[in-house]
């Protein structure tokens, strides 16, 4: 078998045998309600789960089952695995892993602890999270903070190849998980604030060789484009989109980092994932529209060729990363069945797309208080097609560098940020965790420095004015109208990604440390338990013996940890306001724990 | 042009007590290390030539507060926190410009610092080779300094000096050299 995956990776025809046997071996796992094999549950990253045992009449009774010290206490993002009989915890840095053995209370399996340089922890923005690891082909894949990807047995957890995807000393580091895809693993890098250039890579998943890498801006032969194949809104993007779009060599250290979930259409093959903001934050120091930030991107699995693009935010004055997941559903729009893709955006927009061809559908505010665009122009014959309107008063290029523009709406942190959404297919709805923040921004000059934070703004957040108050909103969404079904105010922002299940019930997490169950046609509450700490992470469930579990990480930090941990004021509200917004330092602290849920026996 | 002034005479009293109660006899007579006694071209110093902050009756922070306000916010508030607030994974600078002297407080920021253990996973880069906070150093400390004295509440400071030609000068000579 060995010398078999050996010779497979250097022939085509024996490559494809072998793709189908990894993809099927992983899709097993996926197809298989009982377990959670990737992070993100499926491809489609519907976040749904086929389970029904806990339903919407009998979650009011739901218990701990078992809770697990990650011994970790910074932010925890992401959520276990559950394949077959094993469990599998991460934790932030130093990003331990864990198996835990499902059939003896959770035994300890295997233990797996890199060792990594500790000065990538300042390299890294806004904490040292970790969304998690991904199983395929009997193993483990995990990607580093320091940016080394690693192959562990999935039953040993001893290394089986390591390869590392950049240098934390240019500011390159990882948050994010890794997608297994047929026989490749796709790895994407963290470091928008320090100039880095965005890329995606596939490895090889047996051996780790490098078989691609697109970067989001630079030469085609960077990006791997097609001038006159592949396309933006119909169109073909010409010859070197990602250089003509940009001042001199300010693309080389351009930004656009892909650190987000990534999605899976295997039918069409292709990837779907979107690029983060463009480097410095000061937009005048970058004139253009600094193509391909801030981009949904839809690229083939075996080539890496991009197919199509679409920009959301060309030149990004607000730090609105587009690096939020893509949602891959099949629906029916005007009685016509359409392979859809939909997204929240961090600008506040939920856009709905033809993810075969790249045709923008939908793009609607997602909250009410988004004020930097008035609309996203859907005319195809306008020549402002696809673009967001910019409201001049809340334009930090144009009221230039050195000026304070105040009352934006959303904040940098977005009307979304990370924390994925999902869906019901038996609701059509999208259950989706959002910031209810607005800012200042005061945009200057920087110099750039290899792996030194490139930033060049000053930015102060607060929650949105006239409004409940809070920071925070759970809302559902309905993707083909553009429209907000139902909204739950929340004090902060909710930072954790949301499970449906067929049992007719949505559950979140949120930074307090609840965890909250809800009905997934009205919203109405039906379960909530505090956590030991505040819920970055995001909600799964499984079955084990015949009895389904909901698990999910607690640990305070992330993003939320910043601002939040001290409380937002309002600068222009004084010193008056403090009280308003209670610091979250008051309901929870910091410590790493998993919790399992299940009814009474 | 203003002359020296106390900053907060009621916070430097309590300080002043609380450090004289905590210092006991073997340790140096506490100094003032915030009180501006001196200003030269819109910068703002204490007896020991530390820099320091300067706020008018009416609120108008110095220069150098004001621009290390938004020099904190584009490179120290990302891990310590709105503010000098701290964040849950950084301290809270404002109470690092009290507690250090200035010139320990420089160190930590030029060279950087580590405590990785068993509890902490902290890590402050070094950020001496860095244009962006290196040239504005001092207005940061300033800043931070104006915060943790409790002389400076929260937010955007609303009204500010001039920026001398001075400072001026010094900045364009500082961010030129890199």
């Amino acid at each position: 078998m060995k010398r078999l995956l050996t010779l497979l990776a250097f022939t085509t025809i024996g490559g494809s045998a072998q793709v189908a046997l990894a993809n099927s071996e992983l899709q097993k796992h996926i197809d298989d309600p009982n377990q959670w094999a990737i992070q993100t549950g499926d491809y489609a990253n519907l976040r749904y789960s086929k389970l029904d045992q806990i339903n919407k009449d009998n979650v009011g009774k739901l218990q701990v089952a078992w809770t697990f010290s990650t011994g970790v206490l910074r932010g925890h993002e992401g959520a276990p695995l559950v394949v077959g009989d094993i469990m599998y915890v991460h934790t932030p840095f130093p990003n331990t892993v864990y198996a835990l053995d499902l059939t003896k209370d959770g035994q300890i399996l295997w233990k797996y602890e890199p060792k990594q340089d500790p000065t990538v922890i300042p390299v890294m923005c806004c904490d040292t999270v970790n969304r998690g690891v991904a199983y395929a082909d009997n193993k483990i894949f995990l990607h580093q903070a320091d940016t080394t990807v690693v192959a562990l047995d999935a039953k040993t957890g001893k290394v089986i190849w390591s390869v590392k995807n950049g240098d934390p000393a240019k500011g390159e580091t990882n948050t994010a998980t890794v997608m297994p895809v047929k026989d490749k693993v796709l790895v994407g890098i963290s470091g928008g604030e320090f100039g880095v250039r965005g890329s995606v890579t596939a490895y090889s998943m047996a051996d780790g060789k490098l078989l691609w890498r697109g970067y989001s801006m630079g030469p085609d032969s960077d990006t791997l484009m097609d001038p006159e194949k592949t396309t933006h809104l119909g169109k073909p993007v010409g010859k070197d989109s990602g250089l003509t779009t940009w001042e001199g060599d300010q693309w080389r250290i351009g930004g656009g980092t892909t650190w987000g979930w990534y999605s899976y259409d295997p039918e069409l093959n292709l990837m779907y994932y979107g690029s983060g903001n463009p480097s410095t934050w000061n937009p005048t120091q970058r004139p253009g529209d600094n193509r391909w930030s801030m981009t949904i991107w839809a690229r083939d699995v075996d080539t890496g060729m991009a197919k199509w693009v679409y920009q959301m935010t060309p030149h990004d004055e607000w730090d609105y990363d587009g690096v939020n997941e893509m949602i891959l559903t099949d629906q029916q729009i005007d009685g016509k069945d359409r392979k859809l893709l939909t997204h929240f955006d961090r600008n506040g927009f939920g856009y709905t797309m033809d993810r075969v061809t790249g045709e923008l559908l939908v793009a609607e505010k997602f909250d009410p208080k988004v004020n930097w665009a008035s609309e996203v122009v859907m005319d195809p014959k306008s020549d402002q097609y696809g673009r967001p309107q910019v409201v001049a008063q809340f334009s930090t290029e144009q009221n230039g560098e050195d000026t304070n523009s105040t009352g934006i709406c959303p904040a940098a942190l977005g009307s979304k940020d990370q924390q994925p959404a999902a869906y019901s297919p038996k609701t059509e709805l999208f259950y989706v965790p959002t910031n209810h923040v607005c800012m200042d921004y005061e945009p200057f000059r920087v110099n750039y420095t290899a792996g030194q934070p490139y930033v060049g703004a000053t930015l102060s957040m607060y929650p949105a004015a006239d409004s409940h108050g809070g920071m925070g909103n759970f809302i559902a969404w309905d993707n083909k109208e553009g429209k907000i079904k139902w909204s739950l105010p929340e004090p902060f922002s909710v930072w954790s990604g949301a499970l449906a299940t067929a049992g007719d019930v949505v559950f979140y997490g949120t930074l307090e440390g609840y965890v909250k169950a809800v009905d997934a046609a009205t919203g109405k509450e039906l379960y909530r338990f505090k956590t030991p700490s505040g819920v970055i992470g995001n909600v799964m469930t499984y079955a084990h013996g015949g009895k389904q579990y909901v698990a999910v990480l607690s640990g305070v930090g992330g993003w939320a940890g910043i601002g939040l941990a001290a409380g937002l004021t309002n600068p222009n509200d004084g010193l008056g306001a403090v009280g308003g917004y209670a610091a979250l330092s008051n309901y929870t602290a910091l410590g790493g724990t998993l919790t399992v849920f299940k009814l009474p026996d | 042009m203003t002359t020296t002034r106390p900053a907060i005479p009621l916070i430097l009293s309590v300080l002043t007590l609380f450090v004289g109660t905590a210092g006991a006899e073997d340790a140096p007579a506490p100094k003032d290390n915030i009180t501006s006694v001196r200003s030269e071209n819109g910068r703002y110093y204490t007896a020991d030539d530390v820099p320091t902050f300067n706020i008018a009756k009416d609120g108008t922070v110095d220069w150098m507060t004001y621009s290390g306000f938004r020099r904190y916010h584009s490179e120290c508030h990302v891990c310590h926190g709105p503010e000098g607030e701290g964040s849950s994974y950084a301290p809270a600078l404002k109470n690092s410009a009290i507690n250090l002297d200035y010139y320990a407080f420089l160190e930590v920021v030029t060279n950087g610092r580590k405590r990785v253990n068993v509890a902490e996973n902290s890590v402050m880069p070094a950020f001496g080779e860095n244009a962006n906070v290196m040239c504005y150093l001092d207005d940061i400390y300033t800043y931070l300094k104006a915060r943790g004295s409790g002389a400076l509440p929260r937010g955007r400071p609303a009204k500010k000096e001039a920026k001398s030609d001075a400072i001026r000068d010094a900045e364009k000579s500082c961010l030129g050299s890199n």
